[in-house]
């Protein structure tokens, strides 16, 4: 599914852009510094549940926006999972015509207020960049821009409606409406398919609602993204869980032809080392499901969740993270990760690392882990950790941690949040026996169409990688999308 | 959507209610529970189905007034809906002829336990039913019971009704008088432990439904985990019946606390806004 070369050359050559390469010259462009993200400070934030990035303004974006130099070569596209044509939407900012910016955006990414908050593009399109690639300087901050035209759009109070093609009544459903599903959804919807969501909670969004913080990615924001599908003509039904309340046979009897699993990596794992059922030891989902998804924080809310003092997030993921500035947040005095290995190894994306770091998150790097003590009333107060050091690199080519024999030592806490990665959800698999599965419990696809082992479901996300990012997911949603298309198209035609 | 129809109070504390939910009253098996929230700030509870009725598409749900959700959710009435119902979930009862079944329902618990013996004995057991509760009208579904148990034994705490004494003392006279091969018991935790400990005495297989603290109930967040076997278990995936003597009951009893100092100030408040 590349996208065209052709194609981009031909919009590349459209008259509007031609003349905005003409107005500045490549060597005034590349002689300007990239653009910082204006945030909040990092003792005011720290207290707050508000985003911590503010966003771009106009004059910002547009001056970002010069820095593209417009390559006729656009190394950036094949970094993204969703192929977004990328310099076509920054010369839209450079021109000064942010709706239709946009707009491009939503040609192939159908969350892109999501994606410009939570993409790792230090990764992606950024690494691939001209600035990254050939001059050794900071790409265009195309995250940054992708998120202005996104949320100028949505504040502008005209959204775009993707044109959608003429309704065949043909059902297709969709479990779980996390960002594979959303992704999946939208596309499915262009295509003029009759498009239903199941999410098996009671609010839209999955891992986006539940798992990212406000701080990260405003609820509202998510709102909007799904809102504009239901414009598209997607349903969505909550508090319906595919395999339990009705199973992918009855959902046939029904009339659906074919699905996209998107039902995530659903169960939390442990370290299984003795005391860690003790009370105020929680996994990282449920602490910020309780927090994110329940507003647990909130007075008004009936949903209660424990606060601590001394604060241990065990891991050194996104989610990781993500727990240990939510327990900063929330009134901790000492808020630690403890991470079996260094910062070089660590999966966070370094700008979540760097504001944790600002925000005054302790790191214990080279620690882990022994066991966990609890007070009379079955209260985590203590835990034992042992101190690592890198031995040879394993499987995952990262330096193996050893511990060091003789280290170990205590530290006091009251709450501990346990995020050391994900299972895939089982629901899926077990309520479809046939459903052919990995060793490690995720469903098995083909790479090219996200086609699984029986042909009328697809699957894409975390519940094919294990765990891996939204954008990911979202390419997989993208891809699956055009898989049962296809498929769909196939078997019609065969009739 | 989930529309009350039918609401009966047992006692001050303790409701019936009949749900309008046709998906799940047509998949649910003894044995399954959902998860429930009334209001957009509410909590997401566990409640085990005590009946459901595929032809009219209603489950039946009995709650006892704990806290603020469950409160909340007792104050509603017929015509009213509640916000949120998920299932059914967890794995269904394991329903098999052993012979002689017994059967311990303790307060609410009893409710759950209706569906299991009903499945005993139309699976052809004989089934002798003990039910307890601190006082006659919490005693429940008691007509309903002796339409499907061979004998019924009642006990309550103060003597009010039935036999004077403990749920395990009106087990303990059944198990001395015939060989029973099973034993299912379901009540609050602390009756579970010590019923557990009783049939473990007598070495009579038991299972037991927990009632743990759950979120999702979809087996993503691991609130529920209780140790089984030494093993760590999630209550909502994997049970919510386990066998009762590998169950690490003051582990899940002190889990069942972690909020009650939380839950007790929110009552408190709460019914002083009533």
């Amino acid at each position: 599914m590349a996208i065209n070369p052709e194609f981009l050359k031909e919009e590349r050559n459209k008259e509007w852009r031609i003349q905005l390469r003409q107005e500045i010259k490549n060597k005034e462009r590349v002689s300007r510094e990239r653009i910082k993200m204006p945030e909040q400070e990092p003792d005011v934030r720290n207290r707050n549940s508000k985003e911590v990035n503010l966003g771009l303004s106009e004059e910002q974006a547009v001056k970002e926006a010069r820095r593209c130099i417009d390559c006729p070569d656009p190394t950036c596209i094949t970094g993204c999972p969703v192929e977004i044509n990328i310099p076509k939407f920054i010369k839209y900012i450079e021109a000064g015509d942010f709706l239709s910016s946009a707009k491009v955006l939503k040609e192939t990414n159908s969350l892109p207020a999501v994606c410009g908050r939570v993409c790792p593009q230090e990764v992606q399109c950024e690494i691939a960049c001209f600035y990254e690639k050939k001059m050794n300087k900071p790409a265009v901050a195309i995250g940054h821009l992708e998120r202005f035209a996104a949320d100028y759009e949505r504040d502008s109070g005209k959204m775009f409606v993707p044109e959608t093609a003429e309704k065949n009544n043909i059902k297709v459903g969709i479990i779980g409406s996390g960002p594979g599903g959303l992704t999946a959804a939208g596309d499915l919807a262009k295509y003029g398919y009759d498009v239903t969501v199941f999410e098996a909670l009671h609010e839209l969004g999955g891992v986006l609602k539940y798992g990212i913080p406000e701080f990260r990615l405003p609820n509202n924001v998510v709102d909007v993204e799904i809102d504009n599908l239901r414009k598209m003509g997607v349903k969505f039904i909550t508090n319906f869980i595919v395999g339990k309340t009705a199973s992918i046979d009855d959902l046939k009897k029904e009339g659906f032809v074919s699905f996209f699993v998107g039902s995530g990596a659903g169960l939390p794992r442990f370290m299984n080392i003795p005391g860690e059922n003790y009370v105020g030891i929680f996994s990282a989902n449920e602490y910020l499901t309780r927090i994110n998804l329940m507003n647990a924080a909130k007075p008004d809310f009936d949903t209660p969740v424990l606060y601590g003092k001394n604060v241990a997030v065990i891991g050194g993921g996104n989610t990781a993270m993500d727990s240990v500035r939510t327990a900063k947040r929330l009134g901790a005095e000492r808020a630690m990760i403890i991470y079996r290995r260094t910062f070089e190894e660590m999966p966070a994306r370094i700008e979540e690392r760097k504001h944790a770091q600002e925000e005054g998150i302790e790191f214990l790097n080279l620690n882990s882990p022994v066991e966990y003590y609890a007070d009379k009333n079955g209260r985590v107060n203590r835990m034992r950790v042992q101190k690592m050091e890198l031995g040879e690199p394993d499987s995952s080519g990262r330096r193996r941690p050893v511990p060091i024999e003789g280290s170990e030592y205590y530290i006091d806490v009251d709450l501990v949040v346990v995020s050391v990665g994900v299972s895939p959800n089982p629901l899926i698999p077990k309520s479809v026996p046939e459903l052919k599965i990995t060793k490690w419990d995720t469903i098995e696809v083909n790479p090219e169409n996200m086609q699984s082992s029986i042909p009328e479901i697809f699957a894409g996300g975390d519940i094919v990688r294990g765990g891996a990012t939204v954008i990911l997911a979202m390419g997989d949603g993208r891809k699956a999308a055009a898989g049962m298309h296809e498929y769909i198209q196939m078997r019609l035609k065969k009739k | 959507m989930y529309r009350i129809v039918d609401k009966e109070s047992f006692s001050e504390n303790v409701v019936k209610l009949e749900i309008n939910a046709p998906r799940i009253a047509k998949k649910r098996k003894a044995g399954h529970f959902v998860i429930v929230k009334t209001g957009d700030k509410g909590e997401r509870i566990p409640l085990t189905i005590a009946q459901a009725d595929p032809v009219k598409g209603t489950i039946t749900l009995v709650i006892q007034k704990v806290g603020v959700s469950s409160h909340k959710i007792s104050r509603l009435n017929v015509g009213d809906t509640l916000t949120d119902i998920a299932g059914p979930l967890g794995q269904a009862t394991h329903i098999e002829n052993v012979g002689t079944v017994l059967c311990a329902g303790g307060g609410v618990g009893i409710a759950p336990l209706l569906p299991i013996v009903e499945a005993m004995k139309k699976e052809g057991n004989k089934v002798i039913t003990v039910l307890a509760a601190r006082s006659k009208e919490l005693i429940i579904l008691e007509d309903e019971m002796r339409l499907y148990s061979d004998e019924i034994i009642i006990m309550t705490d103060d003597g009010s009704y039935g036999k004077k004494g403990l749920v395990t003392e009106g087990m303990e006279e059944v198990i001395k008088k015939i060989k029973i091969d099973q034993v299912i018991a379901i009540g609050p935790a602390i009756m579970m432990k010590y019923a557990s400990l009783l049939t473990r005495k007598y070495n009579i297989p038991t299972l037991v439904s927990l009632n743990s603290i759950m979120v999702d109930g979809t087996g993503m967040c691991g609130a529920c985990r209780v140790s089984v076997g030494g093993e760590t278990k999630f209550v909502c995936v994997d049970g919510p019946e386990f066998n009762a003597h590998e169950v690490d009951f003051d582990e899940l009893l002190s889990r069942l606390a972690a909020y009650k100092e939380e839950e007790s100030i929110a009552y408190q408040n709460y019914l002083k806004t009533k």
